[in-house]
């Protein structure tokens, strides 16, 4: 019981610091919204390779940073609706 | 020094050691087996558990403030009734310090009287003055929010308004003034013509208040009014109304809550589920109702309530009419059956005596409450409180308060008396809950619980606990009990003990962040010019910390306005009290702030009360000493009120005023302090001869933070201060006070920082050979401090030699050993450095006698300061000394105490660190066979001496001794390891490395290896230890093959062993593994699938170590081999096994890389199963936390269309 608690206590504790973490009741929805956003935001924090992306896209570097940062929000669409 | 007589000391011993040899059961060496101690059994006369017990460790308070004066030096805040501080009349009694001088400090003297329930209470340590807790009376009623959200819409709320606090305050002090003129009239025989006084108070209310009090209020009255005032009812509101108001008849008078007053108490009915306890007559402390029934005289006929017919024949018939009772009274609740003795219906006659007190008998209480279940404890006083809980009634007919009530009560005596897993469930559930059982039921339970006087540490802890937790989630509907909660932590404040005046202070300043400053403000306002000082002075303290929570700014003008009070000077005195507690408890924090808090209080330095003035230069000291070296500027505008004050006071209020100057001047510019310094110089010697310790103290303080200060000059010391200064404190009777002792010290150290190190010591030197042991310890106190930190370069030959002579004098003169004379001895040879060649004979030779000496502890010294002083003798060249007294000590290895034995094992070591193995006499090859029995020795300090010694030895000259011999230590050592102090295990197993390499690790492996079979634990994890030690040392190679050939013994303990021996040997090696990862591997495979649990753990943190250590180095077909065999125990759920397996997997990650690892991971994250989920996203979250940028690329692709990461697939 002590443990579990305890557990639980700790998840939390790292839920609040990384919002990446998941746990048993992870949605479909909310796992690939991290991956995306993790991507992109690992592409925009390693300024090499997103330079080799925006070569690759024949667009400005700043426009491809803008466009990721664009699509971090809702990154894979609406949430699905709450069914009771 | 002659040869004789080392050759007489060293024959005297050796004698002894040949005359005890022969006895039966000595502890003394016998060459014959080489053992000084035979007997396995525990010494009798020493603690067994030395850990546990452990006398010489560090206390571990150490550091903290562990006392705190309740005043502050304040002393004038006791309401003296003395005029002017001092009386008229002679007093011939001891003095106070005098009769408490056993009572508290170092000196404190358990009082044998007492029982040990009652030494755990919190009250029974309590002094007198923290005791007037108690005579708060009964906790305020609940106060009305007037910042609550309804407020606006003039909704009466239950509870008194600030205006009803104010004034119910008004009238106590003129309570108190009235009844002390009584007092003085008694006193003065004036007793029969009472002489009528104006009373500042009238007595009927004042019209245009009334009037403009809130219509709530008004209204308020005239609704209590019909519906206790039947009789008037009908008559019209004017005259009636008047008549009654002008003739206070006790008895048609109800209390209306705008007036309050003192109320008779005799026709009071204690309330049940009031919002406060009442209080009960003659008590000095509320009294929950149930506690009543346990009054002494409970079941006694005298005390029985009247009946209806005694009551009828005592009043008179006509003009009175027998009332309904009111609503929502409620009589006072007998108490459950057989828990009081019930009342015997028959007086007279015979009867039997039945045993039916069962209350007396102590059985009666109950370990087993109803719905709460198995308690720690439960005391007598407990079911004054939770009776309730055992009086059976039936819950299903209760009402949903009584419920609750009921809930609350459950949840909390399992959190005060349960055990710890109930007080953690219970108090999360009243955390969790606490928004719905409303503050009020919360708190009319708790606080009453908190002013138990038989209140133990532990249940005021815990209770203090819930209330810091429901203080969170209340929030703002604390407000009406803000004055009740700090009535009962405002005491915490002020407790003796560090950690809960913290507690006190963490609730007040949540309980102010929960309130909001307004409604702090309002609530404590009243107590402010409380007429008792103990209330006053709680309050400022208690300000203190609301101003540390919310801020110093936002008090600021409260306090402006307080300080300038022309009402009264208890205002003024608690206002200026409050600044002096800020920079206390902040610190340098103040600084921004100090300005405004000087100019607050800057005015007050003049004020016409004495008291008043006292405080305020007290708390310009407290300011100065918080912003230190800081903000002389914000203290400008008094510097000049502060030094004509200085000039102008006398007694106390001089000794605050100096010590608001002994602060101040440090924070000057040089030059002002220089000239400051002058000025109060006179002032200062003038006190010097004061009798007042308070004054005698202050002047010491004073006079060493001048000496500290920049300006302040070495000749003008000297010529003005040092003569007086020595004269007046260079006393014998200074060295018989502790605390004056240590302040002289001190002021003396400050002074010779200045004056330099040959103007103390000259003006000292002789008192070490004065007759009074105390002083001679005062001086070479002093003079160790001054020469650690200034040396003795400034002595000449005539000083060196007198104080020499008077260190040895005090070291041979001392009756009661403890350390300060050995150090003093000690610092002043080692400082001489080359001059003290001359005196050496002389000291060896007192050294040698008093290593003879009959007394354990005197040896003891003597042994230790010869290693102090082997340094000085290395300087002074004189090795052929260190020589003679290395063989005498040699000699006294045989010693039977064994604090003796580990000092003279101590003396020996620092004698071999200084003149080298090579050189050491005896040579090392005879000394080290005396050594190897004393590591059979239990003691500690023997233990941590001898292996320390050893150690030293194999290190640097294991060459020298035949390796039997080191075989024969090796069993010894291994003893060692089930040590219970860390660094001698850790010294054992650094040793073990140093013998190994010097005899080979063959031998000592074997002994080792077998070391693993043994039963204990600890013994079996050290020897692991010691064998990842000697692979280190000797090289893995050496070691390796013989630990996979003892894995093949099939032994548990001995499998297990080898596994924690290869853990520490890869953790130890790091790289080198990489050269027997494949070697290794098949004896993992067998490990990691083997049933046991601990096994597959174990394997896996050799597995962790391994990967670790061969990251990048081409191993890593074997390490997803690794990988393989551990990924299955993903399902444990130990969480010891889990823990280790999940580290292995980690390790395994940064042996492999991440997305090899995560291909495992993918499968499981939406399994089916929770418990497969569970296990798969703690993987998946330690590697998204340790290695997540490197996931990035190794996400899957997922085929529906919403997910698209077509950013890598870009080529160019």
């Amino acid at each position: 019981m002590a443990d579990k608690l305890r557990a639980q206590q700790q998840l939390e504790a790292l839920q609040a610091r990384y919002v990446g973490t998941g746990h048993a009741d992870t949605t479909k929805f909310e796992w690939t919204s991290n991956i995306a956003r993790d991507t992109y935001s690992s592409y925009i924090g390693h300024p090499p390779m997103l330079e080799y992306i925006s070569l690759g896209m024949g667009q400005p570097r700043e426009k491809v940073r803008a466009q990721m940062i664009d699509k971090m929000i809702q990154p894979v669409g609406k949430p699905p609706a709450v069914q009771d | 020094m002659s040869d004789k007589d080392f050759e007489a000391i060293r024959r005297l011993q050796a004698e002894r050691n040949s005359a005890n040899a022969g006895k039966k059961g000595s502890k003394t060496f016998d060459p014959s087996t080489q053992r000084t101690d035979t007997s396995t059994k525990a010494s009798l006369t020493e603690s067994f558990d030395t850990e546990l017990y452990e006398r010489t460790a560090v206390d571990k308070f150490a550091g903290y403030n562990n006392s705190i004066a309740t005043n502050d030096g304040d002393d004038d805040m006791e309401d003296a009734d003395e005029l002017n501080g001092r009386r008229l009349v002679g007093q011939y009694t001891a003095t106070k310090a005098q009769i408490n001088e056993f009572a508290g400090g170092d000196t404190e003297e358990a009082d044998i009287l007492m029982t040990r329930e009652k030494q755990a209470q919190i009250a029974s340590r309590e002094t007198d003055y923290q005791k007037r807790r108690f005579q708060r009376g009964p906790l305020t009623p609940t106060r009305a929010d007037p910042f609550a959200a309804n407020s606006q819409a003039g909704v009466q709320d239950d509870g008194l308004s600030y205006k009803d606090i104010m004034k119910t305050r008004e009238i106590e002090r003129e309570e108190e003034r009235i009844s002390k003129i009584i007092a003085e009239k008694e006193a003065n025989g004036e007793t029969g013509a009472v002489v009528e006084h104006q009373a500042t108070l009238k007595d009927t209310p004042d019209k245009e208040n009334s009037e403009a009090g809130s219509t709530v209020a008004v209204a308020a009255v005239r609704k209590r009014k019909n519906r206790w005032d039947t009789a008037t009812e009908p008559v019209a509101n004017g005259e009636t109304n008047g008549a009654v108001e002008k003739k206070k008849s006790r008895w048609d008078e109800r209390v209306a809550p705008g007036q309050p007053q003192k109320r008779p108490r005799w026709d009071e009915v204690p309330a049940v589920g009031g919002a406060t306890p009442a209080a009960a007559a003659g008590l000095a402390t509320p009294m929950h109702p149930s506690q009543v029934a346990f009054m002494p005289f409970g079941g006694d006929m005298r005390n029985a309530p009247l009946s209806d017919e005694a009551l009828n024949m005592m009043l008179p018939s006509e003009g009175y009419k027998i009332l309904d009772p009111p609503p929502g009274y409620e009589p006072t609740r007998v108490a459950p059956s057989g828990l009081m003795p019930p009342t015997p219906g028959v007086y007279g006659g015979f009867m039997m005596q039945t045993p039916q007190s069962n209350s007396m008998m102590g059985k009666q209480l109950p370990t087993e409450i109803p719905g709460v279940g198995d308690l720690q404890f439960f005391k007598a006083e407990d079911m004054a409180y939770f009776g309730k809980l055992v009086d059976g009634a039936d819950e299903d007919q209760m009402t949903v308060e009584e419920l609750k009530e009921r809930k609350i009560m459950r949840l909390l005596l399992k959190v005060k008396n349960g055990t710890p897993a109930m007080r953690k469930t219970a108090l999360r559930q009243l955390t969790d809950s606490a928004r719905q059982f409303n503050a009020g039921p919360l708190f009319n339970q708790i606080l009453p619980l908190l002013m138990e006087k038989t209140l133990e540490d532990q249940e005021r802890h815990l209770l203090v606990k819930v209330i810091d937790r429901i203080l969170y989630k209340l929030d703002d509907l604390v407000r009406p009990f803000v004055h009740k909660i700090l009535v009962v932590i405002e005491p915490l404040l002020i407790d003796q003990d560090y950690y809960a005046r913290m507690e006190g202070r963490e609730i007040i300043s949540n309980l102010s962040k929960a309130a909001g400053l307004a409604h702090m403000i309002s609530t404590m306002r009243p107590d402010i010019d409380h007429p008792d000082e103990y209330v006053r002075n709680t309050t400022a303290r208690a300000f203190a910390v609301v101003a540390s929570a919310l801020g110093i700014p936002a008090l600021l003008p409260f306090l402006r306005a307080v300080c300038k009070s022309k009402r009264s000077w208890a205002a003024r005195h608690t206002g200026v009290k409050i600044v002096q507690q800020i920079p206390i408890l902040l610190g340098c924090a103040v600084l921004p702030h100090l300005k405004g808090l000087v100019d607050c209080i800057a005015g007050n330095l003049s004020d016409e009360q004495p008291r008043v003035r006292t405080v305020t230069s007290l708390a310009i000291a407290a300011l100065a000493e918080a912003s230190n070296p800081y903000g002389i500027d914000s203290f400008n505008d008094i510097l000049h009120p502060l030094w004509t004050g200085a000039r102008r006071q006398r007694g106390k209020s001089l000794t605050s005023f100096l010590k608001a100057v002994g602060y101040l001047i440090p924070l000057m510019d040089g030059e002002y302090a220089n000239y400051y310094t002058t000025q109060i110089m006179e002032i200062l010697l003038r006190e010097f001869s004061s009798p007042d310790e308070e004054m005698k103290k202050v002047v010491l303080k004073v006079v060493s933070q001048c000496a500290g200060t920049v300006g302040v000059e070495k000749k003008y010391l000297i010529s003005e201060v040092l003569d007086e200064f020595f004269k007046c404190f260079w006393v014998r009777r200074m060295a018989l006070d502790k605390r004056n002792y240590k302040q002289v010290v001190e002021t003396t150290f400050d002074l010779g920082q200045k004056v330099g190190t040959s103007q103390i010591v000259e003006r000292i030197v002789d008192n070490l050979k004065d007759e009074n042991e105390a002083y001679r310890k005062m001086t070479i106190e002093t003079i160790e401090k001054v020469v650690t930190s200034l040396g003795a370069a400034d002595l000449d030959g005539e000083l060196d030699k007198r104080l020499v002579d008077g260190a040895l004098h005090t070291f041979q003169e001392q009756s009661v050993e403890d350390d300060t004379i050995l150090n003093g001895v000690g610092t002043i040879i080692n400082a001489l450095g080359t001059r003290i060649d001359f005196y050496l004979p002389q000291i060896v030779s007192t050294i040698l006698w008093r290593l003879n000496n009959k007394q354990a502890t005197v040896r003891m010294q003597a042994a230790d300061l010869i290693s102090r002083i082997t340094m000085a003798l290395r300087v002074c060249d004189r090795d052929d000394i260190m020589g003679k007294l290395s063989i005498i000590l040699y000699e006294y290895l045989g010693e039977e105490y064994p604090e003796v034995l580990g000092s003279i094992l101590g003396a020996l070591r620092s004698i071999v660190t200084v003149v080298g193995i090579d050189l050491m006499q005896p040579p090392v090859r005879d000394l080290l066979p005396r050594l190897t029995p004393i590591l059979r020795n239990r003691h500690e300090k023997v233990q941590e001496n001898t292996i320390d010694l050893v150690g030293r030895i194999a290190d640097r000259g294991a060459d020298r001794v035949p390796p039997r011999e080191w075989m024969r230590i090796c069993f010894e050592l291994l003893d060692m390891l089930k040590a219970h102090k860390k660094g001698i295990r850790r010294a054992a197993n650094n040793t073990f490395g140093f013998i190994a390499k010097a005899i080979g690790p063959q031998d000592v492996l074997n002994t080792l290896l077998n070391n693993l079979r043994v039963q204990e634990r600890q013994s079996r994890v050290c020897t692991a230890v010691a064998i990842g030690i000697v692979a280190e040392t000797c090289g893995p190679y050496t070691v390796l093959p013989a630990l996979m050939n003892e894995y093949r013994v099939p032994e548990l303990n001995v499998q297990n062993g080898v596994l924690k021996s290869l853990s520490f040997l890869f953790e130890y090696i790091g790289e080198m593994a990489k050269d027997y990862v494949y070697a290794i591997t098949p004896l993992l495979e067998d490990a990691l699938i083997d049933r046991d649990q601990v096994h597959r753990q174990t394997a896996a943190s050799v597995v962790k170590h391994i990967a670790l250590g061969v990251v990048g180095l081409g191993c890593e077909d074997a390490m997803l081999h690794l990988l393989n065999l551990v990924w299955p125990n993903l399902f444990e759920t130990s969480p010891h096994v889990i823990d280790r397996i999940l580290e292995a997997i980690d390790a395994i990650r940064n042996a492999v890389g991440t997305g090899t690892v995560m291909n495992y991971a993918w499968a499981g994250l939406f399994h089916p199963a929770r418990k497969v989920r569970q296990p798969y996203w703690r993987i998946y979250n330690d590697a998204y936390v340790q290695n997540g940028d490197s996931m990035v690329p190794y996400y899957p692709i997922l085929d529906e269309g919403s997910l698209q990461r077509p950013e890598l697939a870009i080529f160019l």
